[in-house]
């Protein structure tokens, strides 16, 4: 038996495969052959580790040292210098500020304390490999369940654990699932709504890519609560890694006997399709979601009816997000209590934020729900980009709100946020530095949602296209003062009129960015 | 059912479970401005006008898709709600080509009445939009995009009620567009004409495509001889653009203005429709005694016979070989009425008067010229000939009632019920009883025929045999039965009915897509009881006993299903493409 003395991790995702890691990866095998280590050094694949814009990334255990932009050109030297002579490459070691010093996990910059419950499991085991995944404790949730828990049990474990819907909107996912459970039908199905669409955000690509199995076991967990029969997988079609991986390990848990019929010798028969998106935004909310599954014009439907009363194909139809439903195994299998350790009274657990614009390490983090706005910059983010001093950040996307720069001790959760007219929506944070035109920003924003708007009514449809003229205007200072009143005047219209969530929600970016930044917007404008 | 109470404007309502707040405002007096909705279809709330306040709620709700709640505080004409409409209003027309004067639905938009209801004096808005192509692709219907809110409804009858599935949107936001399969325009896919659309079109970005000028200009041409023929739904609702009431019988004042507008002969297609019973009666009967292929299907209404082509073609050998009456009139226009006039045909220019823009597309198909020139040479709609009479300055309802001319003139009440759902059905039961058995029918009502229900269904005793029959009206509902024709040929090699009577559009001609703007159920329903009434008012209701029609196999035809009469008044069917309509093979 071989003892493998070094374990090379290789984050394979979508941005590492962009900077070439599979090249990085034959070239490691090849030098580690070439350098007689095969026996002792073993290079695994994994997910993201949460590190983006820093080209390919390794990691080295057992020291933990991580590694960016590495080239195939660096391989040679790295396995040299770092596995056959044990001096770890301090020129691509990851660090915040380069420091010629051996920097570990703990104090790499993103990776920092990080309470991890929905990446766990993301960049460190391979997710290709389901065995990895239950090696580290998968699948024990759904067991546990089938084994000792009702589905009535499931759904009061959910409901107790104060879980709230990870998508944007913070809907309780107990009393969601409570629902459902009480829905008479013969045939109810389970949605992952992995259509993530929120610009800025990429925390459930990440998800899917580093721990597809994670998702798989909380869709059978919430297939068993609810009585569901089949589930779907919608993602966006331009996550390619992503549903390689969900079909992969969708097959390898069938093999399993993890999906499909009697499933661990139960009454309990489930399996899952993934179908993909075309990459609209307004897919992502739930009703257009499932127009769109049933092979129809992604236009969102009038509520009620709810899809947990008629869904897909009018039966009653759980919708959940994939980070909601990554926390699903863990809680099951630890208990509500535990989870309720985590976050704060009325925001349990933790929050995937992506982190991005003028900070040091953009990426994901993992953090407990109440992190300060400013922690999780600073802290997480490694503070601004090149010294440069913070002037606010939009957070939960596109449809979020800006914050002022006197809102960095701001508490990062769904509850808190909100009594600043803010949302957390999807988690992602864009930092922008003293540097960043705001008017610019707004104006970006407005045209991301004349760009999406599905056109199906009027106030979305026509509204997002004369909020563009206007902010073009403004941000060309051809604009007048009643131009930005005219602003403010159809957001206000499209929240009260729009038929659904993407044109109520154009108002938070609008009347955020002038509420922190009038300034900026007044000296564009004659009066 | 329970009862919901709740509050609006004030006002304590009272309403069952399952009501609208348009509906429950409308039950205390409060009238909802709407835009996108329409009695007949589901609401898709896309304009967004009928928003109203309820208390408790942040967003405002649509009154014409949300149903009441217990207790709920609802504000239909607060001053939020009315500066949320006139936004809305006031984006729609930033984005409309605003050229009332000169639009075909000037007077009849509703979106110019609802900018009228809310009061809208002016724009603070510039106008954006871009100018699209028109699509002239049609020869029965003109789509303008310049002039098109997008509200859905052409998408929705055409797909919901129609089931044809011409019209679809596409692109997305503020590009979406109405369009039709490839961007091919509608001439190039798969519509049938019927026109529904442009009835349900609440502004003007759909009409027919105009043939006026051309048939002011034969009016006016010394060289040529113009007959006019009116199809039996005209004239219950010819009024309606007079300001008459839904419903107002004009069959004489028609006759009476179309004889002063100078068209030199002015027959009535009801004539015709008598002609089609005999002849179809004929061949029902030939096919019940003689074992032929049953059930008979209809085929008088030509957007039922593209739609038969393209979607159910293996159905073709059932569909009677009989033309339309329309058709009939034109063949027999330049041969039977240019010969006992001595007039030429070449001279003569065969007008028509339909409720329907399928009409149009039915006199250019190649092979409707058995008389060796095209048959009928232009198809007015209703909406056209009213166009005219207004321009020469005659009001219809000021006009006596005139008969229409001899010798293709007089009909009988059988002809004039072919407008109305049933009503073929009911001539041809009336005449098919006498040639079965030598005996007339007594009891002419064959009520269970009649009516707006979707699908109707009866079984007649003709001297102990049992003739199963069955009415369908709206394409929508005709796939109903002919998916159990379909099913009961293939599997049992027989069906249960004999006769079959289809009409593209809901209500029949009434509800046709060239009728007068306004068409909903309730009032195609109200155009329908007129014409039954008219056929009870008339001295003969069987088709066999107008003198005009003994008349015309006496002295041309010979008899029913003649040679002759095959040559000039029956047709045959082609399969066409599912994909662009398109003749493909002749079956």
């Amino acid at each position: 038996m071989n003892i493998v003395r070094n374990h090379v991790l290789i984050s394979i995702d979508a941005g590492t495969l962009m900077s070439g890691a599979r090249a990085v990866e034959d070239a490691l095998v090849k030098e580690i052959v070439k350098q007689g280590l095969d026996k002792e050094v073993s290079v695994l694949e994994t997910g993201s580790i949460g590190i983006t814009g820093r080209g390919v990334i390794l990691v080295v255990y057992p020291e933990g040292i991580y590694y960016a932009d590495v080239t195939p050109d660096d391989v040679p030297e790295l396995v040299e210098e770092h596995l056959l002579k044990g001096r770890p490459l301090t020129r691509l070691i990851l660090t915040e500020t380069p420091k010629r010093t051996i920097i570990t996990k703990e104090k790499t910059g993103l990776l920092k304390e990080q309470p991890r419950i929905v990446l766990k499991n993301c960049g460190f085991i391979d997710p290709e490999n389901i065995d990895e995944y239950i090696a580290a404790g998968g699948y024990e949730g759904i067991a546990k369940v089938l084994q000792t828990m009702t589905s009535e049990d499931v759904v009061a474990e959910i409901k107790s654990s104060g879980l709230l819907g990870r998508g944007g909107a913070g809907f309780p996912t107990g009393m969601k699932w409570d629902f459902a459970i009480k829905t008479p039908g013969d045939e109810k199905f389970v949605i992952c709504n992995a259509d993530e669409g929120e610009p800025g955000t990429f925390k459930d690509r990440l998800i899917l890519e580093g721990d597809p199995h994670k998702l798989i076991e909380g869709m059978l967990i919430a297939g068993y609560a609810i009585h569901g029969t089949r589930g779907f997988v919608y993602i966006r079609g331009e996550y390619s890694l992503s549903i390689e991986r969900i079909e992969k390990a969708i097959l390898d848990a069938r093999a399993y006997g993890l999906l499909g019929k009697n499933i661990l010798e139960s009454n309990f028969s489930f399996d899952i399709v993934v179908m993909k998106g075309a990459g609209a935004y307004v897919c992502g909310e739930e009703t257009a979601l499932i127009e769109s599954l049933e092979g129809k014009r992604g236009h969102p439907r009038n509520k009620p009816p709810f899809p947990i009363n008629a869904g897909l194909w009018g039966k009653p139809t759980l919708v959940n997000n994939v980070e909601t439903l990554a926390n699903i195994s863990e809680i099951i299998r630890n208990g509500a209590e535990w989870y309720k350790g985590y976050g704060t009274e009325k925001c349990s657990g933790t929050k995937v934020f992506t982190i991005l614009g003028h900070v040091a390490t953009p990426g994901l983090v993992e953090t407990e729900m109440g992190t300060t706005l400013k922690d999780i910059i600073f802290e997480y983010g490694g503070g601004i980009k090149n010294g440069k001093t913070f002037k606010g950040a939009l957070v939960g996307g596109a449809a979020g709100a800006f914050l002022g720069p006197d809102m960095l001790n701001v508490k990062m959760d769904f509850v808190n946020l909100k009594e600043y007219s803010a949302a957390l929506g999807s988690g992602a944070i864009l930092v922008m530095n003293e540097d960043t035109d705001m008017v610019d920003m707004l104006k970006s924003v407005l045209h991301f949602f004349k760009h999406e708007s599905c056109g199906h009514c009027v106030p979305c449809r026509l509204g997002t296209a004369r909020l563009v003229e206007l902010i073009d205007d403004i941000a060309a200072s051809k604009a007048k003062k009643e131009d930005i009143d005219q602003l403010l005047e159809i957001t206000r219209v499209m929240k009260d009129s729009s038929f659904c969530p993407l044109g109520q929600s154009v108002t938070l970016p609008v009347s955020s960015a002038l509420k922190y930044f009038k300034n900026e917007f007044m000296s564009r404008v004659t009066s | 059912m329970n009862a919901i109470k709740a509050q609006i404007n004030h006002m304590e309502v009272e309403v069952q479970e399952g009501t609208t707040i348009l509906d429950a405002a409308k039950k205390v007096g409060f009238t909802i401005p709407t835009l996108c909705h329409h009695a007949d279809l589901k609401p898709q709330g896309s304009c967004g006008i009928c928003v109203v306040e309820v208390e408790g709620f942040p967003a405002m709700k649509r009154a014409c898709m949300t149903e009441m709640v217990n207790g709920w505080k609802i504000h239909t004409n607060s001053a939020r709600v009315r500066a949320v409409r006139k936004t809305l209003l006031e984006l729609i027309l930033s984005n409309h080509e605003m050229d009332c004067p000169i639009c075909i639905k000037n007077n009849a938009c509703e979106l110019q009445r609802l900018a009228a209801t809310l009061g809208m004096t002016t724009l603070k808005y510039p106008q954006n939009f871009q100018k699209k192509k028109i699509d002239n692709t049609s020869v029965a219907i003109v789509r303008n995009p310049n002039k098109c809110i997008l509200c859905g409804r052409c998408v929705q009858v055409c797909t919901e009620i129609q089931t044809v599935n011409a019209l679809a949107l596409s692109m997305r936001g503020f590009n979406t567009v109405i369009t039709d399969a490839f961007d091919a325009g509608l001439g190039n896919s798969v519509c049938v004409n019927c026109g529904q659309c442009i009835v349900y079109c609440p502004v003007g970005a759909l009409y027919e495509k105009s043939c006026v000028d051309k048939v002011w200009e034969v009016i006016n041409d010394p060289g040529k001889h113009v007959v006019v023929q009116e199809a039996p739904a005209v004239r219950a609702t010819l009024g309606e653009e007079f300001g008459m009431e839904p419903g107002s019988l004009v069959s004489g004042k028609m006759h009476a203005t179309l004889r002063r507008m100078r068209f030199d002969a002015v027959f009535d297609t009801n004539f015709a429709a008598d002609l089609t019973i005999l002849e179809e009666g004929t061949e029902i009967v030939d096919r019940v005694k003689n074992g032929g292929k049953l059930p008979v299907i209809t085929s008088c209404s030509p957007g039922w016979i593209k739609f038969m082509e393209t979607f159910y073609p293996h159905l073709s050998e059932y569909v009677s070989t009989a033309k339309s009456p329309q058709q009939m009139f034109g063949a027999l226009s330049k041969t039977y009425y240019s010969e006992i006039k001595g007039i030429p045909p070449e001279k003569i220019v065969s007008v028509s008067v339909m409720p329907c823009t399928a009409k149009k597309f039915e006199c250019n198909r190649p092979e409707m010229n058995s008389s060796r020139y095209q048959d009928v040479d232009y198809v007015l709609t209703t909406r056209e000939i009213a166009r005219m009479m207004k321009e020469a300055g005659i009001d219809l309802k000021e006009m006596p009632d005139e008969p229409a001319d001899d010798p293709m003139g007089e009909y009988s009440g059988a002809a004039t019920i072919f407008g109305v759902t049933g009503g073929v059905m009911e001539a041809a039961l009336r005449s098919a009883y006498f040639l079965i058995t030598g005996k007339e029918l007594e009891d002419l009502d064959i009520l269970p025929v009649r009516g707006m229900e979707g699908v109707k269904e009866a079984e007649i005793d003709v001297n102990g045999l049992k003739l199963k029959v069955a009415v369908a009206h709206g394409l929508g509902n005709a796939r109903k039965i002919l998916d159990k024709v379909s099913t009961q040929l293939k599997n049992e090699g027989k069906s249960e009915y004999h006769i079959i009577e289809i009409m593209a559009c809901p209500g029949g001609c009434v509800g046709g897509g060239g009728q007068p703007w306004g068409s909903n159920m309730a009032r195609r329903a109200r155009r329908g009881e007129t014409l039954l009434k008219e056929d009870k008012s008339l001295p003969y209701r069987r088709s066999h006993e107008n003198p005009s029609i003994k008349a015309i196999y006496e002295k041309y035809l010979e008899q029913p299903n003649s040679k002759k009469a095959h040559h000039l008044l029956h047709t045959h069917y082609y399969k066409r493409s599912k994909v662009d309509g398109k003749v493909i093979l002749d079956t």
